[in-house]
């Protein structure tokens, strides 16, 4: 039962003895808060439901961050313990600072466009006769794997070279070469690549940016719009003096959740680029120093970096949120 | 922050009035906006509609020329569908199609009852440490993965899990526990106060006030988590790569896909239909249950 499954009748049966270990706990948890009863009863019905979660939170989660923090002050091989040299290394280092101007790139670029395109897309099709139908189209890259979407982009940026009969297949370099240029090696032209790249991610998040924004919009209250109207304000003045200032505290909740997604944005750049070609950001040069290079230190530091780095966003998000709920 | 309540959800649409001055509005900016809309809509269509042409298209003309030119020399086949579910060539995507459905349903019931009854917990029920206990899971959300992978990789490989799908179950459903407890709580805190006494004072304890009272309500919030961490479970790449990187046995798609563009890059004819075959059961699992997924994106907008 606990021995890799290699058929497919295999699978399902541990599958489902799994399943049914795991309802058997719930059951015996159940069946001892059945009997407690009264007030005092309480505490203990409480911490009974609470037991599985605390325990696989302390181990799954609290243990294992706590352990890269203390791996991060630690060689290659996690032996000898270097102080914050893998730290001065992620700041100094000509690779890493290439990782780093990358990751302020995607994190910097991804949520304003995506957040500004968004935007746009959603005060375009608002009450609009398809809007439903144009909202899917958009939103739909949401819901695919970030593998399936750098394959979808990575046929856009084929490149084939500029001989004779040869034809591009991506529709890039076709635009490229019906608009008289040269094909390029989008993927592997410096910096380049790093935009390229993050073009996926903006596909991906503007449909997340335009639903919240959307139901934002919704909420703006028709007699507000209606005496604008009557005040004869034209498209230009409605849009940034009534629609941005009300959507402004989703605005920013948009922005901040996008930022933390991009700044762990992983799968994009491993299967675009595999990190190549100066293209790795924080999140796979972690991977990368962890498994490629052996180097457990420094993976460690880089993924200790990534929590640093999302914390503030976190407390910027949350602090936003109440503010706005306070209204 | 023990309070907090839930981040708003859809409001219902604005009634659809037309007065005669929101006429006039659509007359002058319509055609504009349309057009800058579809041109939007297509931009962001293409991508995909591209490579969907293309996987209907034979091996030999993906190659040499552009899925465009299908539409002046149309010739359609399913050689690549049946490729990547061949056994030739070592990509037959049907197994790892199948890791990926045993993946994803424990990872999503798992996590769904722990998280039920720990909110009802954290709603329902005084206890001592109650708010400090609470603080701590909300605060987890912001946890990067990578921060957990390598001990929890170490760990599992001293219990003798590495390489099954216990390492995956586990871990995916760690994960996935503070935001779902969070969404949980949330909606839990909305039910009215009087219908937990009123049960109460019936003399239901809280196993029943949970199974009678609770989970009927609590559906729509159970479907939000539910499509979410579906979605999130399938489509993952970083988790499966570090726990089932080893062997294929239990590999899921994504990550047979992602090693198919690393390793036969050029292969059009298998990636085309193998992307398709991965977003195939995502794509329709969010067509059909689209307000519940946002419902539940809004909530998870901490989760780190």
């Amino acid at each position: 039962m606990f021995n890799t499954a290699s058929t497919t009748p295999e699978k399902i049966l541990q599958m489902l003895a799994a399943l049914l270990l795991f309802a058997a706990v719930m059951g015996v948890i159940l069946f001892i808060a059945g009997r407690f009863g009264g007030r005092k009863g309480d505490r203990v019905v409480a911490y009974l439901y609470l037991l599985p979660v605390i325990l696989l939170l302390a181990v799954g989660l609290i243990y294992p961050g706590l352990r890269t923090i203390y791996q991060s002050f630690f060689d290659a091989a996690g032996d000898a313990f270097i102080g914050f040299d893998n730290y001065s290394t992620i700041f100094t280092d000509p690779d890493q600072l290439t990782v780093l101007r990358n990751t302020v790139f995607w994190v910097v670029l991804t949520p304003f466009v995506a957040t500004a395109i968004g935007l746009v897309y959603a005060i375009l099709v608002d009450k609009s006769r398809f809007e439903s139908f144009a909202k899917t189209l958009i939103f739909l890259p949401m819901s695919i794997s970030f593998v399936a979407a750098s394959v979808i982009w990575k046929f856009m940026y084929e490149y084939r070279p500029d001989q004779g009969n040869v034809k591009q297949i991506g529709l890039i370099n076709q635009f490229i070469v019906w608009f008289g240029g040269k094909p390029v090696q989008l993927l592997i032209e410096s910096p380049l690549n790093s935009f390229l790249l993050i073009v996926v991610m903006i596909w991906i998040q503007a449909g997340f940016a335009m639903t919240i924004l959307s139901a934002a919009i919704k909420a703006i209250p028709d007699d507000i719009i209606e005496a604008a109207r009557l005040d004869g304000v034209n498209a230009w003045s409605m849009f940034r003096k009534i629609t941005l200032p009300s959507v402004q505290p989703t605005v920013v909740v948009v922005l901040t959740t996008i930022g933390i997604g991009t700044l762990k944005v992983f799968d994009i750049v491993r299967t675009m680029t595999g990190g190549n070609f100066n293209t790795s950001v924080v999140a796979n040069e972690f991977y990368r120093q962890t498994f490629n290079a052996d180097n457990q230190g420094l993976g460690a530091a880089l993924a200790t970096l990534l929590f640093l780095l999302v914390i503030p966003i976190v407390w910027y998000n949350i602090r936003s949120l109440r503010q706005s709920e306070a209204r | 922050m023990t309070t907090a309540t839930p981040v708003t959800t859809t409001p219902p649409l604005a009634a659809d009035k037309l007065s005669a001055s929101q006429i006039a509005k659509k007359r002058l900016s319509s055609p504009w906006a349309s057009l800058a809309a579809i041109v939007l809509a297509v931009l962001w269509t293409l991508p995909t509609f591209g490579l969907l042409v293309s996987s209907f298209r034979p091996e030999r003309a993906i190659k040499t020329t552009g899925w465009w030119t299908f539409f002046s020399n149309p010739t359609l086949t399913l050689d690549n569908y049946r490729g990547v579910f061949g056994e030739d060539g070592g990509v037959n995507l049907a197994a790892f199609f199948v890791n990926s459905l045993i993946i994803c349903i424990p990872s999503v019931l798992i996590p769904m009852s722990l998280a039920a009854l720990a909110a009802y917990s954290f709603a329902w029920i005084n206890f001592p440490g109650r708010n400090v206990l609470f603080l701590v899971v909300f605060a987890l959300q912001i946890v990067p993965l990578q921060v957990t992978l390598i001990p929890l990789l170490e760990i599992f490989v001293n219990v003798n899990l590495s390489g099954t799908f216990w390492t995956l179950w586990l871990s995916h459903s760690t994960f996935a526990l503070p935001l779902a407890i969070y969404l949980l709580h949330n909606f839990m805190r909305e039910v009215p106060a009087s219908l937990i006494e009123a049960a109460r004072v019936d003399g239901a304890g809280h196993v029943s006030i949970f199974f009678k009272v609770m989970l009927p309500l609590l559906t729509p919030a159970l479907a939000a988590f539910g499509i979410f961490q579906f979605l999130w479970v399938w489509n993952d790449l970083l988790v499966a790569l570090v726990f089932a990187g080893g062997g294929d046995e239990v590999a899921p798609i994504t990550l047979q896909l992602a090693n198919l563009s690393g390793t036969r890059g050029t292969a059009w004819q298998l990636l085309s239909a193998g992307a398709f075959v991965s977003i195939i059961v995502p794509v329709t699992v969010f067509l059909l249950l689209q307000r519940y997924f946002v419902r539940g994106l809004m909530s998870g907008s901490v989760k780190g």
